[in-house]
């Protein structure tokens, strides 16, 4: 029985690939592509903006899906590694290094470092537990974001422009910031699809199933999910450095747990364990949030039913709906 | 730090404790017997809060204003449940964190749509006003001494509840094995619902006694939410003695924290560093708390019986 899974871990899988499962993503990043086309023709900043923000919190939604979906790791301070990605590029900022690279390689190193640090106490923990100590260690960041008071303290921190690269202020342009998140997101997506499909993937799945016996056939289980939580905090890092840009704003906000569970929202919206869910899930969120605010003041009383509506008929969120309503995983 | 300051944060951390675990129980029940995370937990709490100005408004008194608030919040309680929760006893985890998230983002829209987003607020009544002398130099509030005591009564009434009860047995083994108890053929559904309402109630019991001393505003629940989900998982899902002492527990630690952390941090770093230090440091403590118990005892100091 061991042996099978095993076996079945090593040996990469060579069924046909489904060709709907390859046409959701294509036209995702397709129509997130030829978005600025369209925009041309109307409100080009705002749509612009609004589709980068979007793609940000997909990034995120990504990163968290790849722990959720594919390890049932359910961070619920996922929340805290987009804010010191943000954190990263705006003390940078305000210490006179406005390089993209460095900053977006420090926004990853410093998400990487925090993730390792917590993420070796936490994967001790299973369950609920595990829901928790997220929690705890996302609150704590919070509050350190909160004291730091030569960075803004709880007011934040207003950035002087957004950051440079190779010296040229190209982020400026919305057109070239867009395109560069949207590069970002690509490249998120490929990662971890790539880390999914690899044997590390596999074997991080079948911990999911069965974590005991998974150990039993000699895998070292808390360290390939100390992998997973790492690679996972380091995504969510980058994805907290653009939203610095965007906004070239920087706030304790970022942090709070609300925002962690606005992030598993997403996933779960979209249906976690797909990847592309997580970024559906992240553009029907924000889109939802985006147009019911403007229709009226009070949106959150149709957004919140709506929720329990969602959970209560559709199974397996939104790419469940699309390969028409079979639970996914 | 004088002993009078001392120990009057030491009854403000009492004070505090005995909110939490008003909020606590309820949602340590409803974890541990249905399984159910209950993020709306919270906002039974606004809720009661709410309905304390709401009635007080309409009566002119808070003894009136607690005698009605109680049942309305038992009925809003068994609404939810009947509405949303009782379908999702059945799914994970996940599904419920996120139904009852919308919920919570429902219901706090719907207090802001009512009652406006201005914070609000219900005076002490005239019985419970004033301080009380406890020694010299020592004045503390009476309503503040009334919620420690008001507290400690419910907290003795469920004790009595759970333990000396046929109802109450039926809980305890529900948190202990509720497959097993359903199977030895008690009506599962039906307790899982007077638990609720219960636990409702009680949560709505605090927003009630905290509306004279807190402002009323819309999302007041969330920030005690997470404290009392610390409550729970410091004191161990499913058991009222735990949430109790935990609660108690975290109080008092957040309530020195904040008090003190600055001055203990002075004796070890200067003092610039430590008035920047020692507040972040206080509102980190409980969650260090948490932190180290779930990694030690992961299933929480007084975990109910049988549970690993």
């Amino acid at each position: 029985m061991s042996a099978d899974i095993a076996q079945a871990v090593r040996t990469p899988l060579r069924r046909p690939l489904d060709p709907r499962a390859l046409a959701v993503p294509l036209v995702v990043f397709a129509a997130l592509a030829l978005l600025p086309a369209a925009a041309a023709f109307g409100a080009t900043s705002y749509v612009l903006s609004l589709g980068a923000r979007v793609m940000i919190f997909a990034i995120a939604a990504i990163s968290l899906d790849l722990i959720l979906g594919y390890g049932a790791m359910v961070s619920f301070g996922h929340a805290a590694y987009l804010g010191i990605g943000a954190y990263a590029a705006g003390i940078l900022m305000a210490e006179g290094v406005d390089d993209a690279l460095l900053g977006a390689g420090a926004a990853i190193a410093a998400s990487g470092l925090f993730a390792l640090v917590t993420g070796y106490v936490s994967i001790r923990t299973k369950g609920v537990a595990f829901i928790m100590i997220t929690l705890a260690f996302g609150q704590m960041a919070y509050f350190v974001a909160n004291s730091l008071s030569e960075y803004g303290g709880s007011d934040g921190l207003t950035m002087a422009s957004r950051s440079t690269l190779l010296g040229l202020k190209l982020l400026k342009n919305d057109l070239t910031f867009y395109y560069v998140v949207l590069a970002c997101l690509a490249g998120s997506y490929l990662l971890c699809r790539a880390v999914v499909a690899a044997r590390f993937g596999r074997a991080l799945r079948a911990i999911r199933e069965n974590p005991v016996r998974m150990a039993a056939v000699g895998y070292d289980v808390e360290r390939i999910r100390l992998v997973a939580y790492v690679i996972a905090g380091m995504i969510a890092g980058l994805s907290g450095f653009l939203l610095a840009n965007q906004t070239e704003f920087v706030s304790p906000a970022y942090m709070a747990w609300q925002r962690s569970g606005e992030l598993i929202v997403m996933v779960i919206l979209g249906g976690m364990g797909s990847l592309v869910g997580a970024i559906l899930g992240a553009v029907a969120f924000l889109m939802l949030e985006e147009t019911l605010s403007h229709l009226m003041e009070h949106w959150k009383v149709v957004f919140g039913p709506l929720l329990v509506l969602v959970v209560l008929f559709v199974r397996g969120g939104l790419t469940g709906l699309l390969a028409g309503g079979k639970r996914h995983g | 730090m004088s002993t009078t300051l001392f120990i009057v944060q030491i009854l403000n951390g009492l004070q505090l404790g005995i909110l939490l675990f008003l909020v606590a129980a309820g949602l340590t029940l409803v974890f541990g017997v249905m399984d159910f995370i209950n993020l709306a937990h919270g906002v039974q709490y606004m809720l009661g809060a709410y309905l304390a100005v709401a009635f007080f408004g309409l009566t002119g008194s808070f003894a009136a204003a607690v005698l009605l608030a109680l049942p309305t919040a038992l009925l809003l309680g068994l609404l939810l449940e009947v509405l949303v929760f009782r379908h999702l006893y059945d799914r994970d985890h996940l599904d419920q964190v996120l139904a009852t998230f919308g919920v919570i983002l429902f219901i706090n829209e719907a207090v802001k749509i009512i009652w406006g987003a201005a914070p609000l607020n219900v005076p002490i009544p005239d019985v419970l006003s004033g301080s009380l002398r406890l020694m010299d130099g020592l004045f503390y509030p009476v309503y503040r001494l009334a919620i420690i005591a008001a507290g400690l009564g419910v907290a003795g009434l469920l004790a009595w509840l759970v333990n000396g009860t046929r109802v109450g047995m039926l809980v305890r083994a529900g948190a202990t094995n509720a497959p097993m108890v359903s199977a030895l053929g008690v009506d599962i559904r039906r307790l899982f619902m007077v638990v609720f309402g219960f636990g409702a109630m009680l949560a709505g019991f605090a927003g009630v006694m905290a509306a004279p001393i807190l402002s009323v505003e819309p999302g007041m629940g969330d920030t005690l939410l997470i404290l009392a989900f610390v409550v729970i998982v410091i004191g161990g899902i499913g058991s009222i003695r735990g949430a109790f002492l935990a609660a108690l527990l975290v109080g008092l630690v957040d309530t020195l924290g904040r008090s003190f952390a600055t001055d203990v941090m002075k004796l070890l770093v200067s003092p610039s560093a430590a008035t920047n230090v020692g507040p972040a440091l206080a509102s980190m403590l409980i969650y260090i708390l948490m932190a180290g118990v779930l990694f030690f005892r992961p299933a929480g100091l007084f975990p109910a019986g049988g549970k690993a």
